[in-house]
């Protein structure tokens, strides 16, 4: 039976994201974009939200069980307020719900509790590549096979957190398939670089790391010596990054129209413009449209429909057009003071740019 | 809670309806295409034997009363019609505006009437005889701005008639209404010129009205299966009872007549948007198994870099196809659970406008000289298409719709 509202715990949790979505991250992201970081203290507020601690049943240290479509119901709200600030804050994630979806009983055991029982601490991965077709099911950075282990020898950027990780998920190419390796601190051979300055997303502390025959044992494979599926994996990085382009979306919508509301030309509000009126209703309409794509997606997933997967990657591909198309169009409706830094919108553009080279910085 | 799941008696219809669209509707779309104004009677006597039976599609009410012992179930009517006009417009859109079961004209009854004028007029479409309905609006000099229409109709108080004169255009199905059953046309008029919207109400003309009369079938680009008609009112009289909604507000000046048509509106435009999603499906569908044919497989997990040109354009297609129909089911699903949805109604017909003239101009495209060719049906599904986003209002007056309900503007603001 079909339904397009939230149960009430959903909207609980999406009220109180709103509020720090609004009154920590949205007023804080400027600065820390110039700063290239929040402080730890808008970081650690936003952990205690407990996206994640939600996610992980009572059996591993949380309070409930991953749900996809809550999950991207908070994103949403979350990056509402300012992306970068929602992918430091749920950085955790990046180790510990691949842990949670396809690790071994030993792995959840081990890890989950140390990770949502405690404050928020810098757990990562380490996916993206520096290449211009990098394709997360076609990696270039080899694990090879050894009496007793892996090495693991290649390049990763992008990885947050990754000057302080406690431990980092490190996806490799293993045999043409992608699987990931848990590294713990900084093994022989590993190397991470200066931080890494991107077009967006700045105040994401995030570093290229080089590993040159680091050693995994056979039990830090992921999902045990047999390793895992990575489409799972795959899926959640998808509806999640879609979540967060709804967001930030909706973000620059809002704004735009605002603006536009008060904003005056020619005696009238440009909003009373149809030159502006429909640029701004095309924008809604837009946004609403992959709203739905991503929930449907979402909701696949948590059903384990067939199609999940291919559903979760066409609402990236659809949510990365969305982001640009409104996020430019915010930009241009501001004109000059879009442009300016003073304003929020040309961050937006530049963050919203980064959807589809991001994907992998953020889970559900 | 966020639900997606197709419910049961919805799955149960779509079976049967996709084995009507595969066997009834396809086999003879060329046919029609080619043959304009010649009317599918085999398609239409089925349809309306079958809804007979089962009640499916039908706005008209059910007779007796409601079993007071069964639990009442979830409202999913115009879901199910959603789903039913998605799966008749993927067989043929054409063929689907000829459906009998009163349409647009019986939605607008269904809207506006009082529940007497309601039992009056729709229960015509169970009679044994397909029977059909049609609505106009629309004259030579009105079309978005409804407010500039000049039909008149005047109170005569002797004989308690409305006496009807003006000509309306693009009346979708107004020559089986009138000439081919025992239909009816809800005609739009003014009961005083002066008063532009406000003055503005529906009218039910019955076939057989003495001076009213079809007097051109337009030719068209595409959904040639489906009549255009034009339509001169001469001092047509119909009786008192026939203005729609209550009389007794005839002579307040209120614009409630006109908002009895944009509540029509709320309730069709998904509904057309529906059909705009069943030709963009059978485009996809259809370009998907002939480039399979040709050795070509769409690849999705690939960043975009990694796809080849064709791929790019498909899985583009299918965010489009996918994310329209999912705005159709929320407007509709609105609608059954009571929700104001005007918002929603135009968003999701603006999308779907949008998204079906896209997917079929760009797939007879990617089909080089073959999608050109009546060799495949591409390219009517590209001529049919387009009608979407201009019938039951244009891709532009949906926006205006839009951006007046997100800004928060009445007409006056936003012109």
């Amino acid at each position: 039976m079909y339904s397009f509202v939230p149960d009430e715990d959903q909207k609980m949790l999406i009220e109180v994201i709103n509020r720090y979505a609004a009154n920590d991250l949205r007023p804080k992201a400027r600065d820390a974009d110039e700063a290239l970081g929040f402080s730890a203290q808008v970081i650690h507020k936003g952990w205690e939200l407990g996206v994640l601690q939600a996610s992980i049943p009572e059996e591993y240290g949380g309070f409930g069980d991953r749900s996809a479509v809550t999950g991207v119901l908070a994103i949403e709200e979350m990056a509402y307020g300012d992306l970068a600030g929602t992918l430091a804050v749920m950085t955790p994630g990046l180790f510990a719900l691949p842990i949670l979806l396809v690790g071994s009983e030993e792995q959840k055991q081990k890890y989950l509790p140390e990770i949502v029982e405690a404050d928020w601490q810098p757990y990562t991965a380490a996916l993206i590549e520096p290449s211009f077709d990098f394709d997360p099911r076609e990696l270039r950075l080899k694990a090879e096979e050894t009496t007793d282990g892996y090495l693991l020898s290649g390049k990763k950027i992008n990885v947050p957190f990754a000057d302080q990780a406690s431990a980092m998920l490190v996806y490799a190419n293993l045999e043409g398939k992608t699987q990931g390796f848990i590294v713990e601190g900084r093994p022989a051979g590993m190397e991470v670089g200066e931080p890494h300055k991107l077009l967006g997303i700045n105040a994401l502390p995030n570093f290229p790391v080089t590993f040159n025959n680091v050693w995994v044992s056979r039990v830090q494979r992921l999902g045990g010596p047999d390793g895992h599926a990575f489409e799972p994996i795959f899926a959640s990085m998808h509806v999640a990054m879609a979540a967060a382009a709804v967001g930030l979306s909706r973000a620059a919508f809002e704004y735009a129209r605002d603006y536009a509301k008060e904003r005056e030309a020619f005696g009238v509000k440009i909003a009373q413009k149809q030159a502006i009126a429909f640029m701004l209703a095309e924008m809604a309409t837009e946004i609403e449209a992959i709203r739905l794509l991503t929930w449907e997606a979402a909701w696949m997933i948590d059903h384990q429909k067939e199609d999940a997967n291919k559903e979760a990657y066409l609402a990236l591909t659809g949510a990365t057009d969305m982001a640009m198309m409104v996020t430019d169009r915010a930009v241009q409706i501001l004109g000059g003071y879009g442009y300016i830094r003073e304003y929020p919108v040309e961050m937006w553009m530049r963050n919203g740019r980064g959807f589809p080279m991001l994907n992998g910085l953020l889970l559900v | 809670m966020i639900d997606f799941e197709t419910p049961e008696p919805i799955k149960k219809q779509q079976y049967v309806l996709t084995t009507v669209a595969e066997n009834m509707m396809r086999p003879v779309s060329r046919y029609f295409d080619e043959h304009e104004h010649e009317i599918p009677w085999d398609y239409i006597n089925f349809m309306h034997m079958a809804m007979r039976q089962t009640g499916a599609g039908s706005l008209a009410p059910r007779e007796g009363k409601p079993d007071k012992d069964k639990p009442e179930r979830p409202k999913i009517g115009y879901q199910m019609l959603a789903f039913m006009l998605e799966i008749l417009a993927w067989g043929d859109v054409g063929m689907y505006l000829v459906t009998p079961g009163g349409g647009l004209g019986a939605a607008a009854v269904e809207a506006t009437g009082t529940p007497e004028q309601k039992q009056k007029f729709l229960a015509r479409f169970r009679d044994e005889k397909p029977t059909f309905a049609a609505m106009a609006m629309t004259e030579p000099q009105a079309g978005s701005d409804t407010s500039a229409i000049r039909s008149t109709a005047v109170l005569d108080k002797e004989t308690k008639e409305w006496v009807l004169n003006g000509e309306k255009i693009f009346v979708t199905a107004g020559q089986k209404a009138l000439e081919e059953s025992n239909g009816f046309v809800v005609v739009w008029a003014t009961i005083d010129p002066k008063a532009g919207r406000a003055g503005m109400r529906p009218f039910v003309v019955e076939a057989g009205t003495p001076g009213v009369k079809v007097t051109k079938l337009e030719h068209k680009m595409g959904i040639r299966c489906s009549d255009t008609a034009s339509i001169v009112l001469q001092n047509a009289r119909v009786p008192y009872d026939h203005i729609l909604g209550n009389p007794e507000v005839v002579d307040e000046k209120t614009t409630k007549g006109f908002k009895g048509a944009m509540a029509t509106f709320d309730a069709t435009r998904p509904l057309v948007a529906a059909t705009a999603v069943g030709v963009a499906r059978a485009t996809v569908e259809t370009l998907k198994q002939l480039l399979a044919e040709q050795g070509v497989n769409i690849r999705y997990g690939l960043p975009r870099q990694k796809l080849t040109a064709i791929e790019k354009e498909v899985i583009d297609m299918e965010v489009m196809l996918r994310s329209a129909w999912l705005m159709v089911l929320k407007a509709v699903w609105m609608a059954d659970n009571r929700m104001h949805n005007p918002l929603e109604a135009s968003m999701a017909k603006v999308r779907c406008g949008d998204v079906v003239t896209k997917i079929t101009q760009k797939a007879v495209e990617l089909m080089g000289p073959l999608g050109y060719s009546r060799d495949l049906l591409l390219e009517k599904w590209f001529r049919d298409a387009k009608i979407s986003d201009i019938y039951e209002g244009t891709g532009q007056i949906n926006r205006l719709i839009v951006a007046r309900n997100i800004l928060g503007y009445r007409g006056s603001e936003l012109r």
